[in-house]
């Protein structure tokens, strides 16, 4: 490998840092022209998707940086998504007197560290991943700094973040020192037949760090919070890309890295996933405030993403990545839902708020409905498929204990979901909304329509690209 | 020509002008309510007449699915459609009870009409699916997404309990249903089709087959329902409007039978035989503690929902006797308590949408003011009892002589039950129909008007023409029913 390929394999990590770093420069020179440095900033996405999707696989940098059908997956639909909250996010924020122009460069940053984490081949390029794009994250939930309930989520997630942060280079460096390298090539060949207690000792820091990531239980303290104080666009982003990156991530480590392990860190796998199940599903209930509704139903669906994951082999990889995508558009689409809505120039949040939407604003009203039956997991809605995959390859995997049990979890949280279509279709009005703006209604109908019925017919793609994206981690 | 797909999604188009209508002129304009209301009607009888014709041009000599459409999707799963003698049955019942049910909520449907319309048209979609459907992921799509229509219909249009009675059929139903999902998953795993013809023709290893049973009768046991998962049932159809009333009972619960019918006798007929004591004690148990139940109602409504309960133990009595003899009849008794449920429920709607109120004693001597209306709700209510000469009849004696074969004493306890199903039936008619007069409040109660005249005819013409000549059915259903209970037999070594 010379230098120029290993440059071939990173043109859209280049791509990103290229423009973010250029567009900071324009930004800091004129900040009069912040919609189009929006703009900009969602073509440098577009060009970066299309040098992944296009661009040549291989392995550079000494194996720190991985091109294969896994990550290209993974880095469309991550810059997709974070292209469809820079227009939502921008909007909202000149509504709400935050003339900075960074957002878009943050997004941008951000995406640029889920690409890596979705390309990373050893702990080193793993960790900068996740610092790269945890650290715009925290930028991005205080940004709304006049807002008390904004920093304190944009502190409480940097502390436990840091955290997290912590526990993972803690148990980097215990791999590190059991197996004396950090790519994940090596650390497979000396797990192969018979791992180091050591080696496993780290490989749970590993799963703690990201745990905390993805936000599953017991590492979920951090979610209900943060979701409900930082920006309602933001929350659009950082509920639904760092998830997949993560989840990507997560998926390369235990497979490609702890291929040879896999009966070890499939019960460590399986506990997560049900604790996150059960918790999203039980502490959902006591919620009244959507964005920490949310938050819990995120714990749950990281849970169902988990156990999938847990199936330990390819079709299990190929559930969990086909659910984090169909996972993902609908997070979004469900807070762009919530951030168009607005009632006296207060935002609606709870669910009282949305007394009788139906009559008020049928159109978003029928795409949160679809959202929330998608979150249930009715079918036809996108939510069904990615659940039924994840419970196919749990089931034949042979954790039939753990899937039915998932799917009981998934009838606890139905009751939720189901209140707040009843509020929603059943109760008499709750005063007069506001025009909603455009482009958060645009995008959360959309992507309602993307959920239920696009969704038919877009599987017919998505999931033999998961397949093909899953056989890349090399696991039977 | 896909006439199935036709059927099935024909009723969307209606959805689809409705909701343009709707989201694109005023809701509350009289003009346009009313334009909902004749669309959702001429699409029902589209699809209605449609049906006639796939009956007519249906093979009743051939056993196999028939009008079969295949078209292949993703992950091995196909968009595969076809009906065999059993499932052809229950399309045409659906499309023959909705527009009953649009024309009976004409006047009753007083706010959200286009939401109304569209919601009954999305269930008549649905439904249909369910029995069209054969593959198997396929069919708990419709299966499942049915949940939802219903859901709002209670909701929205209900009685004062409507969000406890919504909530409480959602979540029995799911519960019951994840189960099935389970199971439906796990039998992809096992036998890498989900088409449902092979699926019929798998061998599944005994053990497995106790559990799937399992998973699916937990599923179809709360949709048909069985003692003593039926609970949800009285309080849904207490609160439900009339028409959601008819269809929850003529045909939901429906699909709970034909859900034995087309999974569990084919698919594990060794669990299927190894259960049968059980499903038979469920269904005696149903047939005599509902009919007492329905006895000590003081509701009109959950009177006839009690009695469906009881109604629908001869069915899975009839069901799981195995034999030709009991499936025709549980298949039968689905198709005439079909009819003569809806009918009942639309015998309360008459006098409810009257005086809004379903209380027995607030009734008493209707005979005197409204003569057409005491000769229908006889009609029906003789129905109900299973007198000869009215469907009821046929479908009871059948299922106990199929039991007979298997199981005197379950024929012989589940016979009582027709006895006390003439106790309640009858007092009911007494206290509401007959005697004088007692309340002031009824002095100006009006009998049928035209409309209701109009809506009542098909059903009695069908109630009559069913008791007289079952034959009809049978030649549609026969050669499919045999052949199921042949295999069935051949497969538990009988």
């Amino acid at each position: 490998m010379t230098f120029s390929t290993d440059l071939g394999l990173a043109v859209p990590e280049l791509i990103l840092a290229g423009g973010a770093l250029l567009l900071l420069v324009v930004g800091a020179f004129s900040p009069k022209n912040a919609p189009s440095i929006g703009w900009a900033s969602v073509l440098v996405l577009v060009g970066a998707a299309f040098a992944a999707a296009t661009g040549p696989f291989g392995r550079g940098f000494t194996g720190g940086l991985i091109a294969d059908d896994a990550s290209a997956f993974a880095k469309v639909a991550i810059y997709a998504a974070s292209a469809f909250c820079i227009p939502l996010g921008q909007r909202w924020f000149e509504r709400h007197a935050v003339h900075n122009f960074e957002f878009p460069i943050l997004i941008l940053l951000a995406a640029l560290g889920m690409g890596m984490m979705a390309s990373a081949g050893d702990l080193i390029s793993l960790y900068v991943g996740v610092e790269l794009h945890s650290l715009a994250l925290y930028v991005l939930a205080a940004m709304h700094r006049d807002n008390a309930k904004a920093s304190e989520a944009g502190l409480k997630y940097f502390v436990l973040g840091a955290l997290s942060s912590g526990l993972l280079l803690y148990g980097a460096s215990l791999v590190y020192g059991f197996v004396g390298s950090t790519v994940f090539t090596d650390i497979a060949a000396a797990v192969q037949g018979g791992a180091h207690t050591g080696v496993l000792f780290g490989l749970v820091f590993l799963i703690c760090g990201l745990a905390f990531k993805v936000s599953a239980a017991p590492f979920h303290m951090w979610t209900p919070d943060v979701y409900e104080g930082a920006p309602t666009p933001v929350v659009a982003f950082f509920a639904g890309a760092p998830k997949l990156a993560a989840m990507v991530l997560f998926a390369r480590l235990v497979a490609e890295a702890f291929g040879g392990a896999v009966g070890q860190w499939q019960q460590v796998l399986i506990a997560l996933a049900l604790a996150s199940i059960a918790v999203g599903a039980f502490a959902g209930l006591t919620q009244r405030n959507l964005k920490r509704l949310w938050a819990y139903s995120s714990i749950a669906n990281v849970g169902y993403a988990i156990l999938g994951l847990a199936a330990g082999n390819a079709e299990g990889v190929q559930s969990m990545l086909t659910f984090m995508v169909l996972y993902m558009i609908d997070v979004t689409g469900f807070f762009a839902c919530l951030a168009a809505l607005s009632r006296q120039g207060r935002a609606m949040e709870t669910i009282d708020d949305m007394a009788g939407l139906f009559r008020e604003q049928p159109g978003i009203a029928l795409a949160m409905t679809a959202f929330s039956l998608s979150a249930l997991g009715l079918p036809p809605f996108s939510g069904f498929w990615a659940k039924l995959f994840v419970f196919k390859a749990a089931l034949g995997a042979g954790f039939s204990v753990a899937a039915v049990a998932g799917l009981i979890g998934s009838v606890v949280a139905a009751f939720y979901y189901l209140r707040l279509i009843k509020v929603m279709w059943f109760d008499t009005t709750a005063g007069a909304t506001e025009k909603p703006p455009i482009e958060a209604k645009a995008i959360g109908i959309g992507l309602a329509l993307f959920s239920f019925p696009v969704v038919l017919g877009a599987l017919v793609w998505i999931y033999p690209a998961a397949g093909r994206a899953a056989r890349a981690f090399g696991l039977a | 020509m896909p006439i199935l797909s036709l059927i099935t999604y024909l009723p969307l188009v209606g959805v689809a002008a409705i909701t343009a209508l709707r989201l694109f002129g005023k809701p509350d304009d009289a003009k346009s309510v009313e334009t909902s209301k004749w669309i959702a009607f001429a699409v029902t009888l589209a699809t209605l007449a449609l049906s006639v014709l796939l009956v007519a041009r249906f093979n009743p000599s051939e056993a196999g699915f028939q009008f079969v459409e295949e078209v292949p999707w993703f992950a091995g799963l196909s968009y595969r459609m076809g009906v065999d003698g059993v499932s052809v049955l229950f399309v045409l019942l659906t499309a023959f009870l909705m527009p009953i049910c649009i024309a009976a909520s004409w006047k009753s449907i007083e706010t959200r009409v286009h939401e109304y319309m569209i919601a009954f048209l999305l269930l008549e979609t649905l439904v249909i699916g369910v029995f069209c459907a054969l593959d198997i992921v396929l069919f708990y799509l419709f299966f499942e997404f049915g949940l939802v229509p219903m859901f709002l219909i209670i909701g929205i249009w209900g009685g004062a309990r409507r969000v406890y009675a919504a909530f409480k059929f959602f979540l029995y139903t799911l519960l019951g249903s994840v189960l099935m999902l389970a199971a439906i998953l796990a039998m992809i795993s096992i036998s890498h089709t989900s088409s449902i013809p092979e699926l019929m023709v798998y061998k599944f290893d005994p053990a497995v087959q106790t559990w799937l049973w399992l998973a699916f009768f937990a599923s179809f046991a709360v949709k048909m329902p069985m003692w003593p998962v039926h609970t949800w049932l009285p309080d849904a159809h207490v609160e439900a409007p009339t028409a959601g009333s008819v269809i929850l009972a003529g045909i939901l619960l429906k699909m709970g039978g034909y859900g034995f019918l087309r999974f569990s006798l084919p698919m594990f007929p060794q669990a299927s035989e190894m259960f049968t004591p059980l499903v038979f004690t469920l269904s005696v148990i149903a047939v005599v503690y509902t009919s007492l139940v329905a006895f000590r109602q003081v509701d009109i409504k959950k009177l006839i929902a009690y009695s469906s309960v009881a109604h629908m133990g001869f069915v899975t009595m009839g069901i799981f006797s195995g034999n030709a003899v009991g499936v025709q009849g549980a298949i039968f008794q689905m198709l005439s308590h079909g009819v003569i449920s809806g009918a009942l429920f639309l015998c309360v709607g008459v006098v409810y949408d009257r005086m809004h109120t379903r209380e027995i004693a607030f009734y008493g001597g209707l005979v005197s003011r409204m003569p057409w209306y005491a000769a229908v709700f006889m009609l029906f209510t003789m129905g109900n009892v299973g007198l000869p000469g009215t469907s009821g009849f046929v479908g009871e004696i059948m299922t106990m002589t199929g039991a007979y074969g298997v199981s005197t004493w379950t024929a012989l306890v589940a016979a009582s039950g027709v006895i006390f199903s003439a106790v309640y039936a009858l007092s009911l008619y007494r206290r509401v129909v007959f005697g004088e007069i007692t309340n002031p409040k009824l002095a100006g109660i009006t009998d049928l008007d035209w409309r209701e005249v109009a809506i009542f005819a098909p059903l009695v013409a069908s109630t009559l023409y069913l008791g007289i000549y079952p034959a009809s059915v049978f030649n549609l259903t026969q050669s499919s029913v045999d052949h199921l209970v042949a295999v069935y037999q051949a497969a538990i070594g009988g």
